[in-house]
C-alpha cells in the first residue's frame, strides 16, 4: 500500500530550480535512503514533502500522518525531554495525559534514556538529544517518518548511536524516508535508494542497483565516500 | 524641617509615582507586543504604520508627547479639558511612548528565535497561536529581560516628568517643599526614594532571569 506519492515535483528558489521533476513513492514497510551531493535538492524534497516548502509543481499525497526528524534537533529548549514528547500528543492530537505518558515511557527507555526524562535539552549531548527528537516525533504514532541529515551535526562517535535506532526501528517495519550521507548506512538499512542530482533523480532502485551501477556520475560520487 | 514631615508630606506624590509606573506596564507591555506584531506583519500597510508610529515615539521627547495628549484635544478639536485628564493624559502619554520602546525589544527578541523552532512546531501540528505563546513567546522573555529591565529603570525615574501636566507625583511635591524651606532634604528624600524604588525593580527582576535559567 502506498503511503506517499509524489509526482512531478518542481520547486524553485529566486529563480534557481533546486527540483526540477521528481516523483517518488514509498510503500507502507518500507525504507527510502536518498543521497547525493550537496546542492542537490535532497533536503528541499524533504522540506517540501513535510510542508516546510510549498512546491511550485506538482502533486503531493498522502496515506496517513507523517513526522519529522531534523538534522539540529529543534527541541524546544524550555521543556524538559519529557514536556517536549508529551506536549505535541496531549495539546495537538488531545490524547489521555496518562497513555501519552506511558507511551513516552517507552519510547525513552526504547532510546536508553529512561534517567532524562527531568533533563533539559541543554543538558544532552547532540546523541541523546536527536534520540529525543526521534521519540518525539514518534510519540505522534505517524505512518511515515521522514530524517533529514539525521547525523550529519554529530561527531562520529555519536552517529553510531543515531544509526543503530534507525536501524532497529526499520526492523520494526516503521515506513522511513533519510536523506543521509552515510552511505554504508543507506546502502544497510534502505530497501530502496535515490541518488539525486541537480534536482534530478539520477539513479534509483535497489541498494545492490545503485551502488553496483554503472552510470560514471553515480561510481564518481560513490568512489569518494570509498576512499 | 523633619524629615518625618517630609516623607509625610512626599508619600501621596510617591503613589502617584508608582501609579503611573504600574498603570504604564500594565497597558504598556501588551500593546508593544501589537506593536511589535504591526512591525513584523508581511501587510505592508501595518508594517508601515507600526514603523511610523515607532519613529516617531522614539524621535520626540517624551515631555511633548504628554503635552500633546494633553493638549491635543482642545487645539485640535476644541474638545475642553476637564481637570481630571490630567493623570489620564499622562497615563496615555507614557503608555503610548514605553509601548513603542517595548515594541522593539520584543521584535528583538522574537526575531532571534531560530527558524527550526517553528518548524519543529509545525511538523508537530501546532497552530500558530500555540507555536507562539507556548513555544517561541517563553523563550523571547527570557531573551528580552535584560533589555526590558533597562527599561523599566528608565521608566521609575521618567514618571518624574508627570510634573508637566503639573500631576503632583512624589518629585512635584519634593521641589515645591525644597523652595518653600530652603532645605536641601526633600531633594535627598526623593533621591532615596527612586533608588530604593529601581533597587525593587533590579532585584524583582533579576529574580525573573534566575527563574528563567533552568534552561538555556
Amino acid at each position: 500500500m502506498k503511503l506517499l506519492e509524489i509526482k512531478n515535483l518542481g520547486k524553485s528558489f529566486d529563480g534557481v530550480e533546486v527540483l526540477k521533476d521528481i516523483s517518488i513513492s514509498v510503500n507502507r514497510g518500507e525504507v527510502l535512503g536518498i543521497i547525493g551531493p550537496s546542492g542537490s535538492g535532497k533536503s528541499t524534497l524533504l522540506r517540501c514533502a513535510t510542508g516546510l516548502e510549498q512546491a511550485d509543481k506538482g502533486v503531493i499525497s498522502y496515506e496517513g500522518s507523517y513526522g519529522l526528524v531534523f538534522q539540529n534537533f529543534n527541541l524546544f529548549p524550555h521543556y524538559s525531554v519529557m514536556k517536549n514528547i508529551t506536549d505535541a500528543p496531549i495539546k495537538v492530537q488531545k490524547r489521555e495525559k496518562a497513555e501519552v505518558y506511558k507511551e513516552a515511557r517507552e519510547l525513552l527507555k526504547k532510546m536508553g534514556l529512561s534517567d532524562r526524562e527531568k533533563a533539559y535539552p541543554f543538558q544532552l549531548s547532540g546523541g541523546q538529544k536527536q534520540r529525543v527528537s526521534i521519540a518525539r516525533a514518534l510519540a505522534m504514532n505517524p505512518d511515515i517518518l521522514f530524517f533529514d541529515e539525521p547525523t550529519s551535526a554529530l561527531d562520529p562517535e555519536l552517529t553510531g548511536e543515531i544509526l543503530k535506532v534507525i536501524k532497529e526501528l526499520a526492523n520494526e517495519n516503521m515506513t522511513m524516508v533519510i536523506v543521509t550521507h552515510e552511505m554504508s548506512f543507506a546502502q544497510n538499512v534502505a530497501d530502496h535508494i535515490i541518488f539525486m542530482e541537480d534536482g534530478y533523480i539520477l539513479e534509483e532502485g535497489s541498494p545492490e542497483e545503485v551502488f553496483g551501477s554503472s552510470n560514471e556520475r553515480m561510481k564518481m560520487f560513490l568512489g569518494k565516500f570509498c576512499e | 524641617m523633619q524629615i518625618q514631615t517630609v516623607v509625610q508630606e512626599l508619600a501621596t506624590g510617591m503613589l502617584v509615582s508608582a501609579s503611573i509606573f504600574l498603570v504604564t506596564l500594565l497597558f504598556s507591555l501588551p500593546l508593544g507586543l501589537i506593536i511589535a506584531f504591526g512591525r513584523m506583519s508581511k501587510t505592508k500597510a501595518f508594517q508601515g504604520i507600526a514603523r511610523i508610529y515607532i519613529s516617531i515615539m522614539r524621535g520626540t521627547p517624551l515631555m511633548l508627547q504628554l503635552m500633546v495628549v494633553y493638549f491635543g484635544p482642545y487645539y485640535l478639536f476644541g474638545i475642553r479639558i476637564s481637570n481630571n485628564y490630567r493623570l489620564i493624559a499622562v497615563l496615555i502619554g507614557f503608555v503610548i511612548n514605553y509601548a513603542a520602546y517595548f515594541a522593539e525589544i520584543y521584535r528583538g527578541g522574537i526575531e532571534s528565535i531560530p527558524v527550526g523552532q517553528y518548524e519543529a512546531a509545525k511538523v508537530l501540528g501546532y497552530t500558530k497561536a500555540q507555536t507562539f505563546f507556548k513555544i517561541i513567546f517563553p523563550q523571547v522573555i527570557k531573551r528580552i529581560m535584560p533589555s526590558v529591565t533597562n527599561e523599566v529603570i528608565t521608566l521609575v525615574k521618567d514618571t518624574s516628568l508627570a510634573f508637566v501636566l503639573a500631576v503632583t507625583e512624589m518629585f512635584t511635591v519634593a521641589k515645591q517643599i525644597a523652595a518653600s524651606q530652603a532645605s536641601m532634604m526633600p531633594f535627598i528624600v526623593a533621591g532615596v526614594f527612586y533608588y530604593v524604588f529601581n533597587l525593587i525593580v533590579a532585584v524583582s527582576m533579576e529574580g525573573i532571569e534566575k527563574k528563567l535559567s533552568y534552561y538555556r
